[in-house]
């Protein structure tokens, strides 16, 4: 089996694994970060979101091959202690309740603030659509965008 | 629901929750997981939590304290509650305590399956009692260092106060002598208007490691030495194995074992391949490479079109009365208005974000499990007897749980992991992928409902009736069957049945193989939007306003104050006729919720849902904050269910497999939610599940009110009103 060489929060990771095999696992099994989440594994729910060179992708779609030399960032590598605005927003509007989506939601958020730091609802609701919360926290994950916005624009 | 009713005596309560017999050594330290990897108790962490004052908390010599939640979490917010209580009587803050999921143990917790939104209604008087045994403890071991009497110490802040001199002792300093004491009796609790901590909006304690991906779900947990499993199942519901070629799989590296497995639904026994492998997608790979033919021939390949035909067809059938009163047909055929209609309501799969997933570790006369489990000492006693093990030698270690809904307080999964581990000599995660979870079921039963009622001429409510003709979740395992379901009437407000003179509720039990079980609110996720949606109809049929209708009826001060709320809060009284706006209230779990939801049309011409306004009273409660969350949660939820997913069975098959067509509502779908809690002197009810069952009648009453066209059946596409 061959080895690729994954660049995941600034760390590099040999893995040695089927070409084919999606990110997804790769991050989980052979990365060993599991705060990317497996849900649904056809790119509809979203909880395995993390970035690719910044953009927000789903691992669950992207084979481990297509990765290597990109810059791979998980909910581990978004910050230290909870201090990205996103994390923070998410602390103070109490948005998670089981919180499997949560990382994917996260990721998600904190691509669009990174392209669009000042979200309209419209933004927000284009961005976010793609991601599923069985536990229905969507009134408090668009309040805690526009909080993590506030935070930024101050910052 | 099947109840775990090993109910303690206070004296048994207090032998067990104290010291009998416990010994372990004193940790002078924080473990390095304390506040950012949950963790369950065992016999390695008990080590470093110091002394055990009773059987919910633990503190060491530096004072630091523990406190176990004996609860799944899975989003309710037990990890939060459980703690919350118990650290108010123990008069310690919060944010200094740790907090460690139990093990399973009846014996020493009580009753720990998560259902029935019983953590706090269930067990708050055992949390507080917990909470203020160990902190009299600790207060009479200062007392007696002191040499006063106890009566003259108090505690606060993690810290016994002497009152006359103000000399104080840490809860570290104290806990060694404290934990020699016998627990007292006739612990005094804490009178309300005393609280520092429960009625609180609190943070909740997990956020943070739920922002991170540091919270460790069961699919996130490893074993050393684990390997992997993947079950190819029957795609046709409770069909077996024919024969099996494992050649291709076994060819794949990594692949060690594939063997026919078992799965208990019920009185039936459902066979898989399994695949197991050193790694995950090993396994994955290897059971797309099976050939397996299925044995379904014993099992009726039903569609979605006969289910209902069928249900249909039994409220012909007078059913197993429920509960009666009067003489509903004669008054009924006399009455000078006669209202009837007939409600739907979808077969629904849970769905947890979280697939089901279970690790296993059989042994000789052990088992140990870890995963996302609602029930863990059911688990012990369930799985312990059909593995041939005692409780106490099944170990269940708990994970946070992403989403349950009732799903996973059922224990086919955990027992065919147990049976592959022990197939294989092995400890085993078994994994589902979202395919199996969203169609092997069990699924919330799909009902139909007849009701009819009968109105004086000034629009008097003289005869009501309600048949539901559903599979019954209690006639599964293949034992009497000829008794009704007294839960089929939950999330009808009970003063109904008061003010109603003559009145019949009758549970029909559809005969039909697909395996169906409890889905959040259970039998008042779909009763209740028969019973409000009717009772909208007879407020109309009466001339009367459908707020007022339901004030009439309900006559208990409970009730007119929630109405009186809800009016007020949602502005009912000041809305423009016609102009979209609906109510439902229902009651389940000791709880009463009212929802007023305002609907109108887009630009686009389509009904669009601008606001909902709950009132909830849930009597004494510790968080409102998690009481908010729930609703807010189960008013999405029920806003899905209502609206964009429904599970179709065609030719004995679940129809949709995944996300793609079972179709959630997302962020762009969501109304505005605003959420009121009453404040009263009852006794606490449930949280996590009342705020469900209101939403979809108070929605198909708003878009009755808007556009004139009654809603009957569920799910229903909002834009195609």
């Amino acid at each position: 089996m061959p080895t690729f060489t994954l660049q995941i929060n600034g760390k590099a990771y040999p893995v040695e694994a089927d070409a084919k095999m999606p990110l997804l696992w790769a991050i989980r099994e052979l990365a060993g970060l599991t705060g990317t989440k497996y849900g649904c594994g056809i790119s509809q729910c979203r909880a395995c979101t993390v970035h690719l060179n910044g953009n927000a992708v789903q691992s669950c779609s992207i084979p481990v091959s297509a990765a290597v030399g990109q810059k791979i960032t998980t909910i581990e590598g978004l910050s230290e202690n909870n201090s990205h605005p996103v994390q923070k927003a998410w602390i103070a509007e109490q948005v998670p309740q089981c919180a499997y989506c949560q990382s994917g939601m996260i990721m998600g958020a904190s691509a669009l603030l990174q392209r669009t730091p000042n979200p309209t609802d419209k933004d927000i609701d284009a961005a976010m659509q793609g991601h599923i919360c069985r536990c229905g926290t969507y009134p408090r994950i668009r309040k805690a965008i526009k909080t993590a916005s506030k935070m930024m624009v101050k910052a | 629901m099947k109840t775990a009713n090993q109910h303690l005596s206070r004296r048994n309560f207090i032998r067990q929750s104290g010291l009998s017999g416990v010994a372990l050594t004193i940790g002078l330290y924080m473990p390095a997981w304390a506040k950012n990897e949950a963790t369950v108790l065992t016999a390695e962490t008990a080590e470093n939590l110091g002394l055990e004052l009773t059987a919910w908390v633990s503190i060491d010599k530096t004072g630091k304290v523990t406190i176990l939640n004996h609860r799944s979490e899975m989003g309710q917010g037990s990890f939060q509650a459980v703690p919350q209580m118990i650290a108010e009587e123990l008069e310690v803050n919060l944010d200094d305590v740790n907090i460690l999921f139990a093990p399973g143990s009846q014996t020493k917790y009580g009753p720990q399956v998560t259902g029935g939104s019983s953590t706090v209604s269930g067990a708050y008087k055992r949390l507080l009692l917990t909470g203020a045994t160990a902190r009299e403890m600790l207060i009479e071991a200062a007392a007696k260092k002191w040499s006063v009497p106890a009566s003259e110490c108090y505690a606060e802040n993690g810290q016994v106060f002497h009152r006359p001199s103000g000399k104080k002792f840490n809860y570290g300093e104290l806990v060694e002598d404290a934990a020699k004491l016998e627990p007292p009796k006739n612990v005094k609790l804490k009178n309300r208007k005393d609280y520092k901590l429960i009625g609180k909006p609190l943070p909740r304690q997990d956020t943070n490691i739920k922002t991170n991906g540091q919270a460790i779900f069961g699919m996130d947990k490893k074993i050393p030495g684990m390997l992997y499993a993947v079950v190819e199942r029957s795609p046709r519901i409770k069909g077996k194995v024919k024969s099996f070629d494992d050649t291709a799989s076994k060819a794949i590296p990594g692949v060690k074992h594939v063997i026919k497995v078992q799965r208990d639904v019920f009185a039936a026994k459902q066979e898989g391949v399994a695949v197991v492998a050193d790694n995950l997608w090993a396994a994955m790979q290897g059971r797309k490479a099976l050939k397996v033919e299925w044995d379904d021939d014993g099992f009726e390949h039903l569609s979605t079109a006969q289910l209902y035909a069928r249900m249909n067809e039994d409220l012909n059938k007078p059913g197993l009365s429920v509960r009666t009163a009067g003489n509903f047909s004669s008054v009924f055929a006399a009455a000078n208005k006669k209202v009837e209609a007939v409600y739907e309501t979808p077969y629904e799969s849970h769905s947890c974000l979280e697939p089901l997933n279970c690790i296993a570790h059989f042994q000789e006369n052990k088992l140990e499990i870890w995963g996302p489990i609602q029930g863990p000492d059911w688990v012990q006693a369930d799985v312990g007897q059909k593995m041939g093990l005692k409780p106490e030698n099944v170990t269940v270690n708990m994970t946070f749980l992403g989403g349950g809904f009732g799903r996973k307080a059922f224990m086919d999964y955990p027992h065919e992991a147990a049976l592959i581990s022990k197939a294989v000599n092995a400890p085993v995660q078994v994994v589902w992928t979202r395919e199996d979870d969203m169609t092997q079921g069990p699924f919330r039963p799909g009902a139909v409902y007849g009701c009819k009622a009968g109105l004086t001429k000034d629009g008097y409510l003289q005869a009501f009736e309600t048949k539901m003709a559903a599979q019954d979740m209690d006639h599964q395992s293949g034992g009497d069957n000829s008794t009704y379901n007294p839960s089929t009437v939950e999330g009808l407000l009970k003063p109904y049945f008061e003010s109603i003179s003559n009145y019949n509720f009758a549970d029909i039990p559809t005969e039909s193989p697909i395996p169906v079980m409890w889905w959040r609110s259970v039998y008042a996720s779909t009763n209740g939007f028969a019973y409000e949606s009717f009772m909208d109809e007879l407020s109309l049929a009466a001339g009367k306003d459908p707020l007022d209708f339901r004030r009439g009826l309900l006559q208990a001060e409970r009730y007119q104050n929630l109405i009186d709320a809800l009016e007020e809060k949602s502005g009912w009284k000041t809305r423009p006729k016609n102009s979209g706006w609906g109510v439902a209230i229902t009651e389940c779990f000791n709880s009463i919720v009212g929802e007023v939801v305002k609907v109108s049309k887009g630009q686009d011409g389509k009904v669009k849902i601008d606001k909902v306004v709950a009132v909830m009273d849930c009597g004494w409660y510790v968080n409102p904050d998690t009481i908010r969350q729930q609703v807010e949660g189960c008013i999405v939820m029920a806003l899905g269910a209502a609206t964009t997913h429904e599970t179709h069975f065609e030719d004995g098959k679940a129809v949709e497999k995944n996300f793609d067509t079972y179709k959630m509502p997302r962020i762009a779908d969501i109304p505005e939610i605003e959420v009121h809690i009453m404040e009263n002197e009852e006794k606490p009810g449930g949280v996590g599940e009342p705020g469900l069952p209101p939403f979809a009648p108070a929605l198909c009453n708003a878009i009755f009110d808007l556009t004139g066209k009654r809603i009957r059946k569920l799910p229903f596409n909002l834009k195609e009103v």
